[in-house]
């Protein structure tokens, strides 16, 4: 039992992240809390490749003439790291365009409350 | 060039054209949309060019800079990637063929930036189609979201908030698709589709790939409308700009059925999907549940765009049943509707554009029966259009039907069987009564004298008539000449 | 059985028409030309199948496929040869008589008239001739949409209500219809029309026989007009009275007993039918729709609905024939097929011609009105009496037949049916005879026949089944035909 938490202590703190961004972008009633929400979501999915990545008494993928090559558990796993670099990516563009369309959303009904703009389209 | 690079050329136009779009737009505004459809064009000719080729020679597997895979990308050009590129690709140019005289009055100042976004969101689609690699499904996926959601907000006043919460939904199902290819990275250790596909069978049972399986469907999910995760379609429909629906409904959740069709039949097949618990017959009645649904509320709606916006979720409903019932036939009418509904759903669009073009609206309860004097041609192709999708022959629509039909009765499904035959009855109610007010006098309403001989035949350009008629027509000989497609269908189906 | 294409051409030959037809809608006569010679050119080309049917000899045309193995396929057999020649024949005079009344009522849309009337005798000819149930499917559904507008005719109130009654009951027919033909095609891999029935000794699982049975009784028992389904059939009557002529007494009611003994005959099979006691259920239903519709028919004062409502008893007359499963009864049905369509297009004719002329619509305005038509009104005499089982009407032979094959087959309960319809039949028509004749009229004076564009084709409808009644092989050798047919299907099952 205690394996089952201590020993995947990183997956339950990312879901936990996750969860709380979730809670945010689920339950806020302002857009820019939504926003806040979903920015922690995308960063607990980050988090969670970069943490598969890493390996007991391994360095950083950047080759030190001390640890052979050959040997893959000297060095962590590159790929989760390259592929996150990619979603930070994603995750910020997709900021900007929240960004600009809360903006656009304000110009046009002067509030930023998700009820009181429902109001305003009925 | 050869046939090799075909995979990778036809996504490319649209970022070659993205980028030139603005450059030239700059300097001469009105070149965005010769542009545009110059470009959807090329990719519309190279996707017909390749699906020849296809035919005649087999897959094609293009690994970009030599690195092989499953250490490298590459872009897988099979039968169901042929098919779907064709599709949606002359969908595309189709209408963008018919937004110039649209762009012009509703988003006038904008229309280099929306052409320039359009092609971005080809890009994504027809990236999405092409590879062969999930993490690079995943980019080409955010890169058309993103632009989606830029489109849906050049619309009218309510169009950003729409397009806000279609964000919100859509990255939220991003993410749980990039979790969710997490958690298969960790069990195969690998991204490429074609390997992980080999390794599957043996970790079907094990807790991290179900994870995996749910995750992924569940984001892909909310990205293709399957119910209950359809909740930002009709808002975003409606309120987007007459262009953007017709671009976005036809080909936007096709997409989206396309990465479940890859992900649960390719990649997991059949008897690893259903290994811990019945995925498919979950996936079966969400869907099930989506068709009626979409049906029933379609009757309520008094806005043809958001009519039509239901209507679609009705239809990928169909998509997916098909798909989760795993057998020839259901195969068969899922992919047959990713083309018909496709063709029907651009073909209503651009009619529901081609009234509001003209009338300034496209509210049902005003319809009357001048209409179908001052645009018989467009009432037409609607008139075709809507008996094919209530499933009446000798319409694509109906061949479709006759496929899931045979689908869900081969695995003696009769719920599902229940659902699609009460579902073209629902859909006749909706369908007819938009007929029936434009096809006839209403009889409550005394028509002053005089008034029948005054009404003039106001059909719009031919620019815009076009590629609805073209569309209608497709419609009529794809039913007729089913077969030529479905024996196409038949040899996709994996294993 | 000979390989041509000449079944293929009666179906077409009126679908060329259409474009000729809307051409002409400026020039009324033009217009009409190409509907009589549209008419004519059909009946001649289903006078060439005639001798073929009368050997037994089936013309079969397979078309191209529209499903993994199963072909368009329209074949010329005795029975569709029969039921061709019967609808193509009467086409020609309601066509003649159609021209009278739109001109004399006067009714718009003329042209919308014409082109679906041609559209919908193309159906006809397709029904006839199809060779298995999908391509039945396909022609039924047509011809559902080509009536809608006919029905729908005078866009009033009652005429936009009756249209949506209409396309309620069929297209629910045409679902149900669906589910049978692709329950059955699961399990057996053939959809085919053979004489003799496709589920004799084949593999289709016993427990789901009843079930398929009551899928398609429901699929042809609406047009049909079975009771509790028929009520679309007296709402129908709000459409123009050449369209309820032809349309409800011969084309789609008759499409509808044809698909009933299609069903019987040829799907299921007289040892199927008798071993699972569907010829039971069967003859329940009939025999309760001719009584109950004959009673009904009484306390109707509309002449037309009256009649429609003996339409409706008069169908169950072809389906109790199918249903007594012996050789003498099904040949009577199918008699009756023939000889209750010339009689009851006669006594629409008259409804019609009374109409036209006096305007006048209810059975207690008749009166006195045989002096001013006499041959109309004794023109709906001999009918009245043929309906009635009087000789020497045609109506007297067919009944006959059916008597003789309940007693053929040891029932003596569809006797006594068929003698009380009889009566009651006289019941409800005597009073318009006698009133017609026997009242004085009002308001009648000036008044003559209609015009000859319509009394003529009443006059010949009436002697036709006079002299069919004295000589049945007269015109064409239908009689033997009928025979043909109903050995046909007795005969398959023994193989």
């Amino acid at each position: 039992m205690c394996d089952f938490f201590l020993g995947h202590y990183s997956y339950w703190l990312t879901m936990f992240l996750l969860c709380i961004g979730l809670y945010g972008v689920l339950m806020k009633k302002n857009l820019v809390k939504k926003t806040i929400g979903l920015t922690i979501l995308q960063s607990s999915i980050i988090l969670f490749y970069v943490s598969i990545a890493a390996k007991w008494d391994a360095t950083v993928p950047i080759s030190d003439p001390s640890r052979p090559v050959t040997d893959a558990s000297n060095y962590l796993n590159p790929l989760p790291h390259t592929l996150m670099l990619t979603a930070i990516v994603v995750g910020v563009a997709t900021l900007g365009v929240a960004f600009a369309l809360l903006m656009a959303i304000f110009n046009r009904y002067q509030s930023l409350d998700e009820q009181e703009i429902l109001d305003m389209i009925e | 060039m050869t046939a090799y690079q075909l995979p990778v050329f036809i996504p490319f136009t649209y970022l070659a054209f993205a980028v030139l779009i603005p450059l030239v737009g700059l300097w001469k505004r009105k070149l965005s949309h010769p542009m545009a459809v110059t470009g959807s064009g090329l990719a519309a000719g190279l996707s017909l060019y390749g699906f020849a080729a296809y035919v005649n020679t087999g897959p094609i597997h293009h690994t970009f800079g030599g690195w092989q895979p499953p250490i490298g990308i590459e872009f897988v050009y099979d039968g169901l990637s042929a098919f779907f590129l064709l599709v949606i690709n002359m969908v595309a140019f189709l209408v963008l063929l018919h937004s110039k005289p649209v762009a012009a009055r509703e988003f006038r100042g904008k229309r280099m930036p929306f052409y320039s976004v359009t092609m971005l969101l080809m890009l994504g689609f027809n990236g999405i189609v092409s590879t062969g690699d999930l993490f690079n499904l995943y980019v080409f996926l955010e890169i058309s979201s993103l632009s989606s959601y830029g489109l849906i907000a050049i619309g009218n006043r309510h169009a950003p908030f729409a397009a806000f919460r279609y964000l919100v939904l859509g990255t939220i199902g991003g993410s749980m698709y990039l979790l969710g290819l997490g958690f298969l990275y960790i069990s195969t250790g690998t991204l490429n589709i074609i390997d992980m596909a080999a390794m599957l069978p043996h970790f079907a049972g094990k807790p991290p790939v179900l994870t995996g399986l749910i995750l992924m469907t569940v984001g892909i999910g909310i990205k293709a409308a399957l119910f209950p995760m359809h909740g930002w379609l009709p808002d975003a429909y409606t309120f987007a700009s007459s262009t953007s629906s017709a671009l976005i409904a036809p080909t936007g959740t096709k997409v989206g059925a396309y990465i479940l069709i890859r992900v649960l039949l390719y990649l997991f097949g059949i008897e690893s999907m259903d290994a811990v618990f019945k995925v498919s017959s979950v996936l079966g009645m969400l869907a099930g549940a989506g068709i009626l649904y979409g049906s029933i509320m379609a009757i309520a709606q008094s806005e043809l765009k958001r009519m039509l916006a239901y209507s679609s979720v009705s239809q990928i409903g169909y998509i997916i049943m098909g798909l989760s019932l795993a057998n020839p036939a259901g195969f068969v009418g899922a992919v047959l509707h990713v083309l018909n509904h496709a063709a029907m759903k651009a073909c209503l669009f651009l009619v529901a554009a081609n009234l509001r073009f003209r009338e300034g609206h496209s509210n049902i309860r005003l319809f009357n029966d001048t209409y179908r004097k001052k645009y018989p041609w467009t009432m037409a192709c609607f008139t075709v259009a809507a008996v094919s999708m209530v499933g009446l022959p000798p319409m694509a629509g109906f061949f479709s039907k006759w496929y899931l039909v045979l689908g869900t009765i081969a695995n003696a499904n009769w719920v599902l069987l229940a659902v699609i035959l009460m579902s073209s009855l629902l859909n006749a109610v909706y369908f007819f009564r938009v007929l029936e007010k434009v096809y006839m006098k209403n009889p409550d309403k005394e028509s002053p004298a005089g008034e029948e001989a005054v009404v003039m035949n106001r059909e719009v350009k031919p620019l815009m008539l076009a590629p609805v008629v073209i569309l209608a027509t497709g419609i009529i000989v794809i039913g007729i000449m089913n077969m030529s497609v479905v024996s196409y269908i038949l040899k996709m189906f994996p294993g | 059985m000979v390989e041509s294409f000449a079944p293929l051409f009666p179906v077409l030959v009126s679908l060329g028409a259409v474009p000729l037809i809307v051409a002409s809608r400026n020039k009324p006569n033009l217009r009409e030309s190409w509907t009589i010679l549209a008419a004519l050119s059909k009946f001649f080309l289903v006078l060439n199948l005639l001798p073929y049917a009368s050997q037994g000899i089936t013309v079969e045309a397979k078309i191209f496929e529209i499903s993994p193995g199963l072909p368009l396929l329209l074949r010329a057999d005795p029975f569709g040869v029969y039921f061709a020649t019967v609808a193509s024949g009467l086409w020609i005079l309601t066509s003649f008589y159609s021209i009278g009344y739109v001109r004399g009522a006067p009714e718009k849309k003329q042209t919308r008239y014409f082109s679906c009337f041609a559209v919908c005798l193309s159906a006809t000819m397709g029904i006839a001739f199809a060779g298995n149930l999908l391509t039945f499917i396909l022609f039924y559904e047509i011809l559902t949409l080509a009536t809608y507008p006919l029905v729908i005719h005078k866009e009033n109130k009652e005429a936009i209500g009756a249209g949506r009654q209409y396309l309620i009951y069929t297209l629910t027919a045409g679902v149900l219809l669906i589910a049978g033909t692709a329950i059955i095609y699961s399990s057996i891999g053939q959809i085919d029309f053979r004489a003799g029935g496709i589920l004799g000794n084949s593999a289709f699982p016993s427990n789901m026989m009843v079930w398929v049975f009551l899928l398609f009784l429901g699929g042809v028992g609406v047009k049909s007009a079975l009771m509790p389904i028929h009520s679309w059939l007296p709402s129908a009557m709000a459409a123009p009275t050449p369209v309820s002529a032809l349309l409800h007494a011969v084309a789609v009611v008759k499409s509808g007993v044809f698909g009933m003994i299609r069903v019987v005959g040829y799907v299921f099979g007289t040892e199927v039918m008798a071993g699972f006691g569907l010829n039971d259920i069967l003859i329940t239903v009939s025999g309760a729709t001719i009584i109950l519709a004959s009673l009904m028919a009484f306390s109707q004062d509309n002449l037309k609905r009256r009649l429609a409502y003996s339409t409706v008893g008069h169908l169950s007359y072809v389906v109790l024939g199918a249903a007594l499963l012996t050789p003498l009864g099904m040949a009577g049905g199918v008699m009756h097929i023939a000889a209750h369509a010339t009689m009851k297009i006669t006594l629409f004719f008259c409804a019609g011609a009374i109409y036209v002329n006096l305007h006048r619509q209810n059975i207690s305005d008749l009166d006195g009105i045989a002096k001013v038509m006499p041959f109309t009104m004794a023109s709906f005499t001999i009918a009245s009496m043929g309906l009635a089982g009087l000789p020497p009407v045609n109506g007297f032979l067919s009944k006959w037949y059916l008597a003789m094959g309940s007693l053929e087959g040891h029932m003596v309960v569809p006797v006594l049916i068929l003698i009380v319809s009889g009566v009651l039949n006289v019941g409800y028509f005597f009073p318009i005879v006698h009133r017609a004749y026997f009242h004085r009229g009002v308001g009648l004076s000036g008044h003559g026949e209609a015009s000859p564009f319509m009394v003529v084709p009443i006059v010949i409808t009436a002697l036709l089944s006079v002299l069919l009644g004295i000589f049945p092989n007269l015109f064409f050798g239908l009689f033997d035909i009928a025979g043909v047919v109903s050995a046909s299907i007795f005969e398959g099952v023994a193989r």
